[in-house]
């Protein structure tokens, strides 16, 4: 665009190199290792197959592998299905609107806190269960049904998609967010077709590739579900990821080495499961595309529409419903079956958890600030010095910042761990920190560059036509052009960064504890006070970040029409 | 013989100990008062299981004490398992790193115990015994201060408290609790899904399946040794057809099971289930104060004994506060401590000091403590079964879910 | 009110649009079969508002009152899809990921089920716009004069009973809108559409040559010139 020098790789590409691909590949290796026998701490310096044979040994390893790939595939197929029946059949309408405005905050909610709650609102002892008990239903005490951790992992798919449907929906609305687009919505009615033929016609197969990524995303995170998977999964037995991290921590130390098998088999089963889709990404575009042209104008528009709604509303309805749940239990003393609302309250531990937590809140918000500021910056600084060169090699570069999301977490945090340790450098804030940026980065980019690359590039050339240096287009076309997004993406990049439990753990040794690390430890003591309490602060700050990042922009460009036309 | 050799070790640690006025905290063991020394304005990041907000209170008033009269800063790092704190240190060593390690103290007893002990993660054998306060330890009456799941302690752990495995019922909903476990196995077939236990490997739910093994094993001798292969089947046989009779009449059929002690009580409460575990005899009176469980919840235990065993502090071997772990570690052995432990409204964990042998002064702080309606005498409570050899654990738990955890 | 017997056409009947709470335009008029309307006025007068409203996608923050009827029915109570208008826009829009052909395909109502029908007519319509070897194109190597006339032909196979032109001409150069609009004007006199022309081309107005309706800031006016 504007000059154009061609010297090596741009500063930002190498550092975002180091940073993500860093991190991971060490990781991964640290994890292939032990994998095959080497783990010098425990006396095995030779290479050998002895853990993958463990491993293969473990009783139900094959039902493991099959409840991970199955219920991550079946959860994101289901919420991507959900969320585009329900963009096709209202997207313009009032209702949309409304809805929408539910769905984004619905994003900060951490997955545990949206398990727990959804748990105790689904359970034969929980609050649907209670609302009509025993008047209706004639229990006196909660039938004995298995609802929550069933076999087939219903109860976790469910959970699954009640959590990745904003997401997938938010990273929709953007993509949808475009004028050109609207544009086609008119034209598919006015040649006569319904709202949901046009979408899945016309609409999707142009906004496909932008939510394509997020999609994967979702596929891999799914079957690779740790919190998730031990509060609404089977136990009987449990997907692979939940038992690969009890092997993590097995007394029996020896199973480490098994367990890191079992990470690389948990890569092979998240590449299986990716694989899987893509094919059957294919295999649906070629069987529409021969469907494209038969002028075929209502694809069972009503069903279609309100099932979509149905679905959608009673996903938000739960989903608000489980966050109300727990802010009662974080307020209660006694709240035992068939009682609706809570027998006895106790206040005074809300105003004392909180006093507790103040330090920890402090860590919280200092790691999600530093790492959403440092992830944006980095992606913008990315962005820019991409324009500026017109690099070919965005695709590649494109794969290395979503690598740490398309990787299974734990297959590479115990090398990452141990990256750390030998560097003497785990347990302080900036090891936490630097451990959060490769899994925020990727989220930042990923919310940032369609913004960014949408953004007309007239405004940039106009601006150096009347003499704007590099740096002046940025900091006072772009970025100001930008404000939204950018906030949107800081808030995003906020609440991953609060989401972090694994590395939090490993990389801060203890020493750096937040929010989440709290909530989880005394989640596992089972006192639904006080896991609700935490997840309440734990979904408070991102939310905050959210609210922000929605009231800001307004303030700003109060007085700038153009500026507000986006939703 | 064991038993004798730990109270050899006892009566050594009493031995360095010289005889002092217990109240106070003069020193005259010039090696302590170098601990102490070293030990002021050190941190100490303490590792410990977070799940109980109340133990986290214990904790952070101990932490204060020490502050207060020690000048040492301690930190509990609230863990999930503390399996990950074994990996942590483990991870540690891995990379060559011999100081300046992250754990400083670790609540810690059992398999986690004997794996550090085994692959060398813990400081030098021998500090335990040095702690002055090491003397009230009643190593007579309750072997399992150094035997930890019959491994030796050799000192290189300092206990804190004990636990014994009791049953908690609803007195309002079960009016005589089962005696036996053919009691409550026909207690469950009476009452179809009303009765569970944690899945293994939870540590109460191995710990019911100890309870049964203990009960029912052929040879009770074998089970304070290492797992012999050749003669598990057999020694597992009747705990297994125990079981087989015990699953089809399971809360869920046994399809799924109650993650945790904490997870039956929550169960316990909303009339789920029918019996709830703990491994803390005043577990159900401290639930009871706090408005977890009702009023009308009690205690009960089988003829014959349940499971006990003692939970304990161990200091890594790169623990970079030594000192001053070993001087908290003291507090938490100090009459003043294990007495405010002991109290169901603070926490209700039993001691692991000799009460009786207390100067009087100290003995009238348990003496004088209420341990709440649902908790059971020490009479009541029954004698101990000793835990077996750490190695039945990862044992019985790959046959169990080989059996039930893989459908 | 009009009379019942005169119910051919396209019939704005006392159309009122507010946006906010103030009147953004108001419009009263009729459009006989084979006519052009043109509706012209500066931008921000709500001419695209008022296509919207006629074809069914008015955005829920405007409040309208007044009716559409085509050939006596009444549409406003419609969903698009159902109003059979024909709609061109300011930019071709021809379907990017759709071959020249299939775009036109796209359009054929189903009620053709023949593929090889489907083909054949999409085919003709290209070599009525004199684009006989395009079918197999992409529809972004073609030029914006091309495009137009595509995307002509793509509302013609669907069958409008009508057609809305949101100024789609503006984008071309001056040598080949007088053709193109000729071809649009000449299609729809032959096939009796009913027209509406939005436009701020005081030529296109000349070249539709029936009545013009000005919306301009010193307040809307509501009758047909």
């Amino acid at each position: 665009m504007l000059t154009s020098p061609k010297a090596g790789p741009a500063i930002p590409v190498i550092l975002v190199s180091v940073l993500l691909a860093g991190p991971v590949l060490a990781g991964l290796l640290g994890t292939v290792l032990p994998a095959f026998g080497y783990l010098p701490a425990l006396g095995h310096s030779g290479l050998s197959l002895a853990p993958l044979q463990q491993l293969f040994q473990q009783p139900g390893l094959v039902t493991s592998l099959w409840l991970s790939f199955a219920t991550g595939l079946a959860a994101s197929v289901l919420s991507l299905m959900i969320v585009l029946l329900f963009v096709a059949g209202w997207s313009g309408t009032r209702t949309f609107r409304h809805l929408t405005r539910f769905l984004s905050p619905l994003l900060s909610v951490p997955h545990a806190a949206a398990a727990i709650g959804l748990a105790f609102l689904i359970a034969p002892s929980g609050f649907l269960v209670r609302l009509v008990s025993p008047w209706a239903s004639g229990w006196t005490r909660p039938p004995d049904v298995l609802i929550l951790n069933d076999p087939f992992g219903i109860a976790m798919t469910m959970g699954l998609v009640a959590k990745e449907v904003p997401f997938l929906f938010l990273m929709t609305l953007a993509a949808l967010n475009r004028p050109q687009i609207q544009e086609y919505f008119k034209a598919g009615a006015s040649l006569g077709y319904g709202r949901v033929a046009t979408f899945f016609t016309i609409v999707l197969p142009q906004i496909y590739p932008l939510i394509r990524l997020p999609v994967l995303a979702v596929v891999a995170y799914a079957t690779s579900v740790v919190d998730v998977a031990a509060i609404l999964g089977p136990t009987t037995p449990a997907p692979l990821a939940p038992r690969l991290v009890s092997w993590m921590n097995d007394p029996d130390l020896t199973y480490r080495l098994m367990a890191s098998a079992g990470a690389l088999l948990q890569l092979a089963v998240s590449a299986a499961a990716l694989g899987t889709y893509l094919a059957g990404e294919r295999l649906v575009a070629t069987v529409s595309k021969r469907r494209l042209v038969t002028g075929h104008r209502h694809l069972q528009e009503r069903t279609a529409r309100y099932g979509g709604l149905l679905v959608m509303v009673t996903i938000i309805a739960a989903m608000v419903l489980s966050l109300v749940l727990l802010g009662l239990w974080s307020a209660a003393r006694s709240w035992w079956f068939p009682a609706v609302l809570p027998q006895a309250w106790n206040v005074m531990r809300l105003a004392d958890t909180l006093g507790m937590s103040l330090g920890l809140l402090g860590t919280t918000v200092g790691l999600a600030c530093a790492s959403a500021f440092i992830a944006t910056a980095l992606t913008l600084w990315l962005l820019e010095a991409r324009d500026h060169r017109k690099s070919s090699s965005s695709r590649r570069l494109k794969t290395l910042v979503f690598l740490p999301l398309l990787l299974p977490q734990i297959s590479f945090l115990f090398g990452l761990q141990l990256l750390f340790l030998s560097a003497d450098f785990s347990g302080t804030f900036v090891a936490v920190l630097l451990a959060h940026l490769v899994f925020v980065l990727p989220y930042a980019f990923l919310a940032l560059s369609d913004p960014w690359d949408r953004l007309d590039p007239r405004y940039a050339k106009a601006a150096a036509a009347i003499g704007a240096s590099r740096a002046r287009i940025f900091w006072q076309i772009r970025l100001p052009l930008l404000l939204r997004p950018v906030l949107v993406v800081l808030a995003v990049s906020a609440a991953v960064s609060v989401g972090q439990y694994l590395p939090t753990l490993m990389i801060g040794a203890g020493r750096i504890a937040t929010v989440t690390t709290e909530s989880v430890a005394l989640a596992s003591g089972g006192s639904r006070q006080a896991a609700a309490l935490l997840a309440l602060l734990q979904l408070g700050i991102p939310l905050v970040g959210f609210v922000l990042a929605a009231l800001l922009p307004a303030l700003l460009h109060r007085n700038r029409a153009a500026m507000r036309l986006e939703r | 013989m064991k038993r004798k050799l730990a109270a050899a070790l006892g009566l050594l640690g009493a031995l360095m100990t010289p005889v002092a006025s217990p109240a106070q905290e003069t020193v005259n063991d010039p090696a302590w008062q170098a601990v102490l020394d070293d030990a002021k304005g050190e941190t100490v990041y303490f590792h410990a299981w977070g799940g109980e907000p109340r133990i986290n209170a214990y904790i952070s008033w101990a932490a204060r004490e020490v502050a207060k009269n020690f000048d040492i800063r301690v930190l509990q790092v609230k863990v999930s398992d503390t399996g990950s704190v074994v990996s942590q240190v483990l991870a540690e060593k891995s990379v060559g790193k011999n100081s300046g390690g992250a754990v400083d103290l670790v609540w810690i007893n059992g398999e986690n115990f004997a794996a550090m002990k085994e692959q060398g993660l813990l400081a030098a054998p021998g500090w335990a015994q040095s702690l002055p306060n090491w003397r009230y330890v009643d190593v007579e009456n309750k072997p399992t201060v150094v035997e930890d799941f019959t491994v030796p302690t050799d000192g290189q752990e300092s206990p804190w408290g004990m636990a014994k495995l009791v049953f908690i019922y609803d007195s309002a909903r079960l009016d005589t609790p089962p005696a036996t476990l053919d009691g409550l196995l026909s207690y469950a077939k009476a009452h179809p899904g009303r009765f569970a236990y944690p899945q293994p490997p939870n540590f109460f739910g191995t710990t019911f399946l100890k309870q049964v093994l203990v009960s029912t094993a052929p040879d009770k001798a074998a089970l304070t040794k290492p797992v012999d292969e050749a003669r598990f089947a057999e020694m597992t046989a009747p705990l297994f057809a125990y079981l087989d009779d015990l699953h089809g009449a399971l809360w869920r059929q046994g399809r799924a099971f109650p993650k945790d002690a904490a997870h039956m009580r929550q169960l316990l409460a909303d009339g789920e289930l029918d019996i709830a575990f703990s491994f803390n005899p005043s577990g159900a009176s401290s639930a009871i104060a706090n408005g977890e469980l009702p009023p009308s919840v009690r205690t009960f235990v089988l003829d014959g004994g349940t499971i006990g065993n003692t939970h304990f502090v161990a200091i890594p071997f790169n623990s970079s506060s030594q000192a001053g772990a070993k001087v908290f570690a003291n507090f938490l052995l100090s009459p003043t401590a294990q007495a405010r432990k002991q109290d169901p409204d603070i926490w209700g964990d039993p001691t692991v000091l000799n009460v009786a042998g207390l100067p009087e002064t100290e003995k009238v702080l348990f003496d004088t403590l209420d341990l709440g309606p649902a908790t059971l005498t020490s009479d009541q409570l029954g004698p101990v079964l000793p835990e077996p050899h750490p190695s039945w654990v990862s044992a019985l738990e790959e046959a169990w879910t080989a059996r039930y955890g893989a459908e | 009110m009009h009379s019942n017997t005169e119910t051919t056409g396209l019939i704005l009947q006392t159309v009122a649009l507010h946006l906010g709470g103030t009147l953004l335009l108001e419009i009263d008029c009729r459009i006989d079969p084979g006519t052009v309307l043109t509706v012209m006025g500066e931008s921000g007068s709500g001419k695209s508002s008022l296509l919207d409203f006629i074809a069914g996608f008015l955005r829920p923050d405007f409040k309208a009152s007044g009716k559409v009827l085509l050939d006596g029915r009444d549409l406003t109570p419609l969903p698009a899809q159902e109003r059979h208008i024909g709609l061109m826009f300011q930019s071709p829009l021809l379907f990017p990921h759709m071959s020249v052909l299939q775009n036109l395909m796209f359009a054929i109502p189903a009620t053709v089920r023949k593929k090889s029908l489907r083909q054949d007519m999409a085919q003709q319509a290209l070599d009525d716009a004199g684009l006989s070897g395009f079918g197999s194109r992409d529809p972004a190597t073609l030029s914006g004069g091309q495009q137009t006339r595509v995307a002509l032909m793509r509302t013609l196979l669907a069958e409008p009973h009508a057609l809305l032109l949101d100024e789609p001409f503006s984008s071309l150069d001056k040598a080949r809108r007088a053709d193109i609009r000729t071809q649009v004007f000449d299609a729809a006199r032959e096939k009796r559409l009913p027209v509406l022309l939005v436009t701020h081309d005081e030529e296109d107005a000349v070249a539709a040559g029936g009545k013009v309706h000005v919306l301009d800031e010193s307040g809307p006016g509501k009758g047909c010139a």
